[in-house]
């Protein structure tokens, strides 16, 4: 019981006289796992958009910004010491040669691509698929939950049977279909496509905010005050749920990429002459046992892109809830000896 | 109760409906179902290209040409089940049957193995929240979420099979790597047990000990090349289930139980003997009726010691003997090991890393369930990891939750032993959420199935799937999205209904 009392009188010392806002950001920087996956992620994003420079646009208006990186990735080079990766992270008193980046540091395949270059451009294209992704489908799901939500009787009925239709359809396969269909338009179509059936999820869970959310005080009291119903629902409740949209949105983003590197797998993504890392594996993962880092660079990537969101996602779920307790360290025991007292 | 029943049943079929147009028309539009054929060099292009348009109605426009197909569906009324023909005009219904099979083993066994696993692992860490073992498991879990399937299985397929193929060539564990793993349980297991660091450090050492000398004994008698349980081990093992079930499922204090479940146990080492001698005529059916019966036995000796208290006890011993006869078919299968190892279908290298199994292997029950394990465990791995991940975090997050409320406070005020708190107050209201995540989840997995079958070559509906998809084969594209959108409409439904069983709180109607 004791113990009980002080952890209150942490947590409350600990966000004495602070907004809301500033009590989430406070509770986010103390998420270390969650910071450290932001500073990867962005550098990873950095890493990827200026080491091979930006395409946009089709073959016949084509806006390119070239990048520091010496290759392009759809050029084919010399093929280097049998396309082994020349990068070599060992300092010469373990190994004797010591460090170097090389030519190519993550190998090439068989023709002679730049493997570098590829990843980058595929990781690229994964990272910007995720936030188109993640983009729409947040866009989609709010809107229709909101709306669901708040006007409830027969829209709620109709919005709701019409998300059911848009579940019963495994996301992969409904991906697949959009892939083959519309694949060619570029990976940007394709996202925007995918997002259109992504926002499932998050609409229920709007949805069911509202429903709590609309019966509160603070909501008749602005209709009291005369506001309309889309000044409602957009700037008193919403801002109230924006706790759920937030960390909904980073969980559908890591599985988002997840879904767009299956299905450049299987064929149905991202395709030639435009690479993303999913279509990296698939085109090397016969060549396994003769050059493993084509297969082990791009999976790697697809892994830390994904485990950053995760933990961020994380950060932000323990950011927003209330109730969520972090372990009590000795120093905080500490802290409440000196608050009890 | 049935008024809600028919009310969503109805509803489905609308949504199914519409999603079934749905799909229909982005598949249609999706190619060019004659692409192969434009560009091919026959001599009868021409007749080819009319044959195929004839064979499945092209020149009528998708959105009308879908209610053809549906009409072919709803013949099941009259009888006439009639799912169309596929590009290569032979009929959808006949591959797809084979295909279901082979799909709903995969996923089935996954799905199972997943949700004990992480429900299991979930249960423990929520119970040691904040230890090293809680974030480490955390850690491994969103490791797991993020990882690509595909990946995974081109990871399992070269280090797991391709490895464990080459220690099967001469199967000695180096005794460096005896030592590491038990220096892993060492660590491992006081994590999961937790407690002082005193007793932390027995436990530790106890795992060491135990770990390395079994592993020097498996080694010393050549148990990888002839592996088999053996009347002693399994007695041993016997009664530590009988034991661990008693303590989970009564409390060891209830000594009816322990004697009901140590008598099961005795049963089954009697009936060991005979079942080996009758094992050769076992097939899946008599297996099926002796799993059964082994369930009803342990239920009366249960029912009959019971005294007072049937039902637990009863219970306690029904579980005792499904165990324990599980011992005794995995002794039958280990024995099958060597034949099987020594066919020359498999040639030494039994870990397969495509198709769902060896053909033309012919030979008893159980060397066709030893290749069926070998065929099955390496993307079965692949999709478990995944799903394991979600149930870990989901039923340790719900545990976490539950054991918050008052009335775990209150059943702890009234001096419950901890066993009956968790086991009875906590773990069970626990499980009431979980059985919408499964029914969700069942869906999804089929449908995520779709990139694992493609990886290990099974002839699963994913292929048909991805091979329809890409010849653009409507009436293939919509036989498997037919089956999978009837589960997961269905597999929600069931989910409500379960859900409003289980939890009084909810009325359906």
């Amino acid at each position: 019981m004791i113990e009980e009392k002080s952890e209150n009188a942490i947590q409350q010392k600990e966000v004495e006289g602070l907004s809301q806002g500033r009590i989430v950001l406070k509770r986010f920087l103390n998420h270390k796992a969650a910071i450290a996956s932001m500073l990867i992620l962005l550098a990873i994003i950095l890493f990827a958009f200026t080491s091979v420079g930006i395409d946009i646009g089709s073959d016949s208006a084509k806006i390119k910004i070239p990048g520091w990186w010496k290759y392009d990735y759809a050029q084919i080079n010399d093929v280097e010491n049998k396309g082994n990766p020349t990068m070599d992270l060992l300092p010469s008193f373990i190994d004797g040669t010591g460090m170097a980046i090389g030519n190519h540091p993550f190998g090439q395949d068989e023709v002679g691509h730049d493997g570098f270059a590829r990843v980058m451009r595929g990781a690229q294209q994964s990272i910007m698929v995720m936030f188109v992704i993640g983009l729409v489908a947040t866009a989609i799901g709010v809107f229709i939950g909101a709306v669901a939500g708040f006007y409830r009787k027969w829209i709620d009925s109709i919005l709701m049977r019409f998300t059911d239709l848009i579940i019963t359809i495994p996301v992969v396969i409904v991906g697949a279909v959009i892939g083959r269909a519309v694949g060619n338009l570029g990976a940007f179509l394709l996202a925007v496509f995918l997002g259109f059936f992504s926002w499932t999820g998050l609409a229920r869970l709007v949805r069911g905010e509202f429903l709590s959310l609309r019966e509160r005080e603070f909501v008749d009291a602005a209709r009291m005050a005369g506001a309309s119903n889309l000044r409602i629902i957009f700037r008193h409740i919403l801002p109230n749920a924006i706790g759920v949209v937030i960390v909904n949105t980073t969980l559908l983003m890591s599985a988002a990429i997840l879904l767009e590197t299956g299905l450049s797998f299987i064929g149905f993504g991202v395709r030639l002459p435009d690479v993303s890392l999913g279509y990296l594996i698939n085109e090397n993962q016969t060549a396994f046992s003769t050059r493993p880092w084509l297969f082990w660079y791009p999976g790697l990537f697809i892994v830390s892109i994904a485990l950053c969101v995760n933990f961020i996602g994380d950060g932000l779920r323990d950011a927003f809830d209330p109730k969520q307790r972090r372990a009590i360290t000795s120093k905080d025991k500490r802290v409440a000896k000196v608050v009890s007292k | 109760m049935l008024k809600f029943i028919t009310r969503r049943l109805l509803v489905s079929v609308v949504v199914l409906f519409a999603a079934t147009y749905l799909m229909y028309v982005l598949t249609a539009y999706s190619g060019d179902p004659l692409e192969d054929l434009r560009t091919s060099t026959a001599r009868n292009k021409e007749q080819l290209i009319q044959r195929r348009i004839d064979l499945l109605n092209l020149n009528v426009p998708p959105y009308l040409r879908f209610f053809i197909w549906l009409g072919g569906v709803l013949g099941v009324f009259v009888g006439k089940f009639d799912l169309g023909k596929n590009i290569s005009g032979q009929l959808v219904s006949n591959e797809l049957g084979s295909a279901m099979v082979t799909t709903m083993q995969l996923v089935l066994v996954a799905t199972v193995a997943a949700i004990l696993l992480g429900v299991i692992v979930g249960i423990s860490t929520a119970l040691r929240q904040y230890s090293a073992f809680d974030y480490s498991i955390t850690f491994t879990s969103f490791l797991f979420f993020s990882l690509p399937v595909f990946w995974v299985a081109v990871l399992l397929k070269q280090y797991m099979a391709i490895g464990f193929n080459d220690f099967l060539e001469d199967p000695q564990i180096p005794i460096v790597l005896i030592f590491v793993f038990a220096a892993i349980s060492a660590v491992v297991w006081p994590g999961i047990i937790g407690g002082r660091m005193k007793i932390k450090v027995r436990i530790g050492a106890i795992a060491f000990s135990i770990t390395a000398g079994l592993l020097f004994i498996l080694n010393l008698t050549g148990w990888f090349e002839k592996p088999g349980i053996g009347p002693v081990s399994g007695l041993l093992m016997g009664v530590a289930i009988a034991f661990a079930v008693t303590a989970l499922s009564t409390g060891l204090a209830n000594k009816k139980a322990r004697n009901a479940s140590l008598v099961v146990v005795a049963i089954g080492m009697l009936a060991w003997l005979p079942f080996n001698l009758f094992s050769l005529y076992v097939s899946p059916l008599i297996f099926f009726i002796l799993a059964v019966a082994t369930v009803i036995v342990g239920y009366l000796v249960g029912n009959l010691m019971g005294g007072q208290d049937k039902a637990p006890v009863a219970r306690t011993a029904a579980i005792t003997a499904l165990l324990m006869g599980g011992v005794i078919a995995l002794d039958r299968f280990m024995q099958a090991w060597k034949p099987y190892f020594e066919s020359s279908y498999i040639s030494g290298r039994p870990f397969a890393t495509v198709g769902d199994q060896t053909p033309n292997l012919q030979g008893s029950f159980w060397v066709l369930g030893v290749d069926k394990f070998t065929h099955l465990l390496l993307p079965t791995l692949a999709l478990l990891l995944i799903g394991f991940a979600g149930y870990t975090r989901y039923s340790r997050a719900s545990l976490l939750e539950i054991m918050n409320q008052d009335y775990i406070r209150t059943a702890r005020a009234k001096g419950l032993p901890d066993r009956t708190v968790v086991m009875r107050h906590a773990f069970r209201n626990t499980m009431i959420p979980l059985t919408t995540l499964v029914a969700f989840d069942f869906a999804g997995v089929i449908g995520g199935a779709v990139i694992t079958e493609r990886v290990f070559s099974w002839s699963g509906m994913g292929s048909l799937f991805i091979e329809g998809l890409r010849r653009v084969d409507v009436n293939t594209v919509m036989g498997f999205f037919l089956i999978t959108g009837t589960v997961a409409l269905l597999f929600n439904l069931l989910a409500d209904i379960v859900y409003s069983l289980l939890d009084p709180r909810i009325r359906v109607n």
